[in-house]
């Protein structure tokens, strides 16, 4: 699909490159000695190739479309105070550099590489090492930031920025990058029609994965692990989360992903192991989630009473504390065909669907959702008698909570 | 008086009941880790069991093995041999037999399927609550002539300590859900060895869940190296107290 779609825009950018594109080279024994002096010199669509070396270039501005080529990783030093390169044309491509030490301010958002209201960038294979914000799009349209490595070391929020920052963006291609120590490793605001893929975000203080009034995007095979506080998609609708794994996100406010007001949307074939939140969803509706595991986690999936329309079938329920936490006892939504490993029923036509029903939610879960501290009382004794007698009686753990069809083996994925 | 220890000891054994329960622990132990394919959750398992018939099976025993040698014990203490003594033989006698049959029994295979932190640490819970409710129930022995009275009150004491408390504090905490009782419920825990035991246990265990504000708060308090130490001295005491009351109750006794 991707492929399919890339290749006309592919095509295109080979035969529109002028025939006469000239090569320029940069370096301590060439003719131009710093980046800025080639890029007065060059003409649209050349290629500027910069040898090894460190150059110290202050603000570099990038205003002709340009493909700026690293050979053995050159660096370029925002000596703490510079936005290290601007990028203010079309078509221009990035290519094996190191950008480092862009500089920290609380007014400008300064960035390693900024793309300012441009399309067709392409910003591939760079090494973004102590920058306040990584690569930084705003109004960027069709833009490719590919295999780039960021990495960031703040301790405080304010002193950090993001690794990859895109805004009022369209069409982004973000694949295989790794974002490690920045605020978030990759936000998304009012970015639509794009692809987040591959990536591995990883120890960055807040949120692994930051999404906000971003429709039509997919996200997919993405490992998001123990960030501050998980994965955060809000607002948006229309948004693809396939085969993402969220890992080891801890904490008081930590959670997998921390879903609100997302709409129509599908979350499928996904990960989540050992988070103290698997997923926690509140204002969601129309959502669909198919073959996801929850491995380990402390709740593998809070549910708040604001949910409705949510189809939960055929995921996995392993080793979690709480297989399903939940706040009221409302439910508008459809748990159906999924394997609970607590349950406890049995299968006598052996269809390999369990014969009564399961009901996720525990009384001890709705307790601790009323009276936090009574997880004093965890594993004793009197909550387990207390989750017996509400199995057979229910009367505070939501009456239609349950899954009519629970699997009696777990979905092979 | 290592005398008397060594015959109770042999005693203990001829009585078959201990071995029985070493040959109970050792069966539960062995069907538990070889059923679940995830050591983890056979810990817990363990865990509940540990917290449930260790404290049983020790109160139980040690105050009808306590009524059965009333005669015993009046032979000893027409002897030249100091009250003290005698009592502080048949605690150790006792202390030590179920401690034994708790290694033995649990201990030994649970090392076997998982050597870790968290399995020193049960190893270490079971032997102290066997050893603190065997001083618990020679304190209700000792405090009626009456053996069926003397068993009942073990049993009310057991299900106290392991039910009864717990329903207390759920309904505290919902009672004072206004109030940040948090720090409080630390002390609380204090009161009852088998809570206190559950959470040392559970905070290196299963945290995920625990991560919450109280647990936050408790892992700040129980996580560190003074709080284990604090946890840990406080369950002496609750060997000690008990034990030290029913030695003067027993000095005093008429028998």
């Amino acid at each position: 699909m991707t492929i399919k779609k890339l290749l006309p825009l592919l095509l295109i950018a080979a035969f529109a490159a002028p025939a006469t594109a000239r090569q320029l080279t940069v370096g301590k024994n060439a003719a131009l000695k710093n980046i800025a002096q080639a890029l007065v010199i060059a003409a649209p669509y050349d290629t500027i190739i910069v040898q090894q070396g460190i150059y110290h270039e202050h603000n570099l501005v990038i205003d002709k479309p340009i493909t700026l080529l690293g050979k053995d990783m050159p660096v370029i030093d925002g000596e703490h105070k510079y936005e290290n390169i601007s990028v203010k044309a079309d078509d221009v491509v990035i290519k094996g550099f190191k950008v480092c030490n862009s500089g920290i301010s609380s007014i400008t958002d300064y960035a390693g590489i900024k793309i300012c209201n441009r399309h067709n960038i392409t910003i591939e294979g760079n090494y973004l090492e102590n920058c306040f914000f990584g690569i930084y799009s705003q109004y960027g349209i069709r833009c490719t930031i590919r295999n780039n490595t960021l990495k960031a070391s703040q301790k405080e929020e304010q002193q950090s920025g993001n690794g990859i920052h895109c805004w009022k963006s369209d069409s982004m291609q973000i694949t295989g990058n790794t974002v490690s120590g920045h605020r978030d490793g990759i936000y998304f605001e009012f970015v639509t029609n794009s692809l987040i893929w591959k990536n591995r975000s990883f120890r960055n203080l807040r949120y692994g994965l930051h999404f906000m009034f971003s429709n039509n995007d997919t996200y997919a095979s993405n490992i998001f692990e123990n960030n501050g506080a998980g994965v955060a998609v809000m607002f948006s609708n229309h948004v693809r989360m396939f085969r993402n794994t969220f890992r080891e996100n801890w904490g008081d406010a930590a959670y997998g992903i921390l879903l609100k007001e997302i709409s129509d949307s599908r979350i499928e074939g996904n990960v989540f192991k050992k988070n103290t939140s698997g997923i926690f969803m509140e204002g969601v509706s129309r959502v669909e989630m198919h073959k996801n595991s929850f491995y380990g986690n402390g709740w593998g999936l809070k549910i708040q009473a604001s949910c409705m329309d949510i189809k939960l079938n055929n995921n996995n329920f392993i080793g979690n504390t709480f297989d399903v936490g939940t706040n009221g006892s409302l439910v508008l939504n459809n748990f159906d065909h999924n394997y609970w490993d607590k349950y406890e029923g049995y299968d006598l036509d052996k269809n390999k669907i369990g014969d009564i029903p399961y009901r996720p939610v525990s009384m001890y879960s709705m307790v601790i959702e009323k009276n936090p501290p009574a997880m004093i009382l965890f594993r004793s004794f009197i909550t387990t008698l207390m989750d017996r007698s509400e199995k057979v009686l229910p009367s505070l753990t939501p009456e239609n909570l349950k899954d009519d069809h629970p699997l009696m083996k777990p979905v092979q994925l | 008086m290592r005398k008397i220890v060594k015959y109770i000891l042999l005693d203990i054994l001829k009585n078959k009941i201990v071995l029985v329960y070493t040959a109970f622990l050792l069966l539960i132990t062995l069907s538990v880790f070889s059923l679940e394919d995830n050591t983890q959750k056979g810990m817990l398992t363990m865990l509940n069991l540990e917290l449930f018939i260790v404290p049983l099976v020790s109160i139980i025993f040690s105050t009808i093995y306590i009524y059965n040698s009333s005669e015993f014990i009046e032979l000893l203490v027409s002897q030249p041999i100091r009250r003290r003594s005698i009592w502080l033989s048949i605690f150790s006698g006792l202390a030590g037999a179920l401690a034994l049959a708790f290694i033995a029994g649990s201990g030994v295979p649970m090392l076997l399927f998982e050597r870790s932190v968290i399995s020193m640490m049960m190893i270490g819970l079971g032997v102290m609550l066997s050893v603190i409710f065997v001083s618990i129930a020679m304190l209700a022995a000792v405090t009626t002539r009456d053996k069926a009275k003397g068993i009942g009150m073990s049993i009310l004491l057991w299900l106290y300590f392991s039910l009864i408390f717990d329903g207390i504090v759920l309904f505290l905490l919902f009672q004072f859900a206004d109030y940040p009782i948090e720090k409080a419920m630390i002390g609380v825990t204090a009161l009852n060895p088998i809570d206190l035991g559950r959470i040392l246990v559970l905070l290196k265990m299963d945290v995920s869940a625990l991560m919450g504000y109280t647990g936050a708060i408790f892992k700040d308090f129980f996580g560190t190296q003074k709080g284990v130490l604090l946890s840990f001295f406080v369950m002496l005491l609750w060997i000690a107290l008990p034990l030290l009351y029913s030695l003067r109750k027993f000095n005093h006794k008429d028998l």
